[in-house]
């Protein structure tokens, strides 16, 4: 496992209007690490998620102050986001397949990046689906629609989709809470298993599930973030008190 | 004393709900009744007077042919659909997609869509007569007659395409830009498919416009009838609501019949096109949700 730092956020201030919902954010992120971000609704973490990708560009009214760096380069200032976001790809709180078939999903992605031979496209998907450890689920139905799979396989799909444009960090934003837990499982051990190949950030509101898949752990509260340690010492011997309180169900 | 006013208070609920129950039926009935009414008085008159020549002969006094004015009644659907649906669902998308909100020009353009739609057909028809027929030059003429109809299905297209891309949900979208995708291809690849229905049924609703037009088009493309069908845009020729509306003021002694006869033929043209249109939706549907 490298030791590498991956995105290096740097002084992150965003405001929606006048709201300030992230203050003054610090963080490093390592190569091949599940980090988890934690903390109450509305705390900024999915805010923070959306600024490394730049999904919060759509959002009228937002304004983004300081740096994040992937591999060192600025995003905001010395990347296009649509490079960014092929880098950088998210799989969001509600299943969200395009209303098309389960191949053309998959391959939605490698054809917005210019891929166009059959066989390179097949390729793409068979592994995508493999990765994403639905392929045997579906391999004789890729021609079928993807809003026909179940909650649970929609999502997966999501995920398949993601890795189709090789992306080397994967943001995931609260991916199952709409799911039963079976499904949760199953997309926690996907996690578990491919961070030797990405580097992988997940906005949960399950602390089950920060503790038992995550390497780090942030905890955020009121747009800052409290604490950000290795999960086992956050969650065994939290430095703040406010995040003790949270992590024993005191409050949140 | 409590349960002799529930006992009234259920009897009084019954009652009410009866009541309505009725009300309801009569007025559905009412509907259903005063369309059967109409259509089996106009078709009942028409169909038996539907032949080989009305239908497909050379246009003359005797056989009082339909022929031509089927064949313009086409050329303009599909000439103005080519012309209005593209211009109306390009305006929809940047209205849905790409204006801010708030934005000065969007709600200029609203304004105008929604005026555009509210102007008697016969104005549009004094307009296109002025602008198309004398100032551009092209006569009387089934051209003008495009043009002018173009314009009036324009809000029609527009407004149902804006709805039915806003009924889009966002998530489509995140998904798209989130794999790096522009914002032009999220909209042509993911928007557009899942509009497509509502931007259909929009469709539909022009075509009927179209078919039904008299007023405007009387100015436009004019009264004339020629023997035989053409192709030629800058000749003036009837459409088969204008064939209808001459036929019956002609005072021939079999022309009010012949107009009962145009009359069936535009109901089944209207028939036709919501099937095919209903299938072609349906196709879609499957699409979505197979």
């Amino acid at each position: 496992m490298s030791d590498k730092d991956k995105i290096k956020i740097e002084n992150i201030n965003l405001y929606y209007g006048d709201f300030h919902a992230l203050k003054n954010i610090n963080m490093k992120i390592k190569t091949n690490e599940i980090t988890a971000f934690i903390g109450p609704s509305g705390c900024g973490k999915s805010s923070l998620l959306k600024s490394l990708n730049r999904m919060n560009d759509l959002i009228e009214g937002v304004k983004i102050t300081g740096r994040v760096l992937l591999d060192n380069i600025d995003v905001y200032k010395e990347m296009d986001p649509t490079v960014l976001r092929k880098r950088v790809g998210m799989v969001f709180q509600k299943p969200n397949p395009f209303p098309m078939s389960i191949y053309d999903n998959v391959a939605y992605g490698p054809r917005t990046h210019g891929i166009k031979s059959k066989a390179k496209l097949d390729e793409i998907v068979e592994q995508s689906l493999n990765s994403a450890a639905m392929w045997n689920e579906v391999k004789d139905r890729l021609k079928k629609n993807a809003l026909g799979l179940s909650g649970g396989q929609q999502q997966r799909l999501c995920i398949a989709r993601a890795f189709s444009v090789n992306p080397e960090v994967i943001l995931l934003d609260e991916p199952t809470s709409a799911l039963d837990p079976i499904s949760t499982m199953k997309i926690e051990d996907l996690l578990t298993e491919i961070k030797k190949n990405y580097t992988i950030i997940i906005v949960t509101h399950n602390m089950q599930q920060a503790t038992r898949i995550s390497d780090k752990t942030g905890f955020f509260l009121q747009g800052e973030v409290v604490e950000f340690d290795k999960t086992e010492k956050l969650f065994s011997m939290p430095k703040n008190k406010k995040t003790e309180d949270y992590i024993t169900g005191r409050f949140g | 004393m409590r349960e002799v006013d529930d006992e009234k208070n259920l009897r009084k609920r019954k009652t009410v709900s009866i009541a309505l129950k009725a009300a309801v039926w009569f007025c559905g009935i009412l509907t259903v009744g005063i369309l059967v009414y109409i259509l089996s008085f106009i078709l009942i008159r028409g169909i038996p007077k539907i032949n080989m020549e009305f239908l497909f002969g050379e246009y003359n006094s005797e056989t009082l042919s339909a022929f031509s004015s089927v064949v313009a009644t086409v050329e303009m659907i599909v000439i103005s659909l080519l012309i209005a649906v593209p211009v109306g669902v390009f305006c929809a998308i940047y209205l849905s997609e790409y204006a801010k909100r708030g934005n000065k020009a969007v709600k200029v353009i609203r304004l105008a869509v929604d005026t555009l739609a509210g102007i008697p057909s016969i104005v549009y028809g004094l307009f296109g007569m002025i602008v198309f027929v004398y100032a551009f030059g092209f006569k009387a003429s089934i051209l003008s007659g495009i043009c002018t109809i173009s314009i009036m299905i324009l809000p029609v297209i527009i407004s149902s395409s804006e709805e039915a891309i806003k009924a889009v949900p966002d998530m489509y979208r995140e998904g798209s830009l989130a794999l790096g995708a522009t914002r032009l291809r999220t909209v042509f690849k993911v928007v557009l498919p899942s509009a497509m229905p509502g931007i259909l049924s929009g469709i539909i609703l022009a075509i009927g416009r179209i078919v039904g037009e008299s007023a405007a088009l009387i100015f436009t493309s004019g009264t004339n009838v020629l023997k035989d069908p053409t192709l030629n845009l800058l000749a003036s020729q009837r459409t088969l609501a204008i064939h209808m509306y001459m036929l019956a003021n002609e005072g021939l002694p079999h022309s009010r019949d012949m107009a009962f006869a145009t009359g069936s033929i535009l109901i089944l043209i209207v028939f036709l096109v919501n099937f095919a249109a209903t299938k072609i939706a349906g196709m879609f549907g499957r699409l979505n949700n197979e």
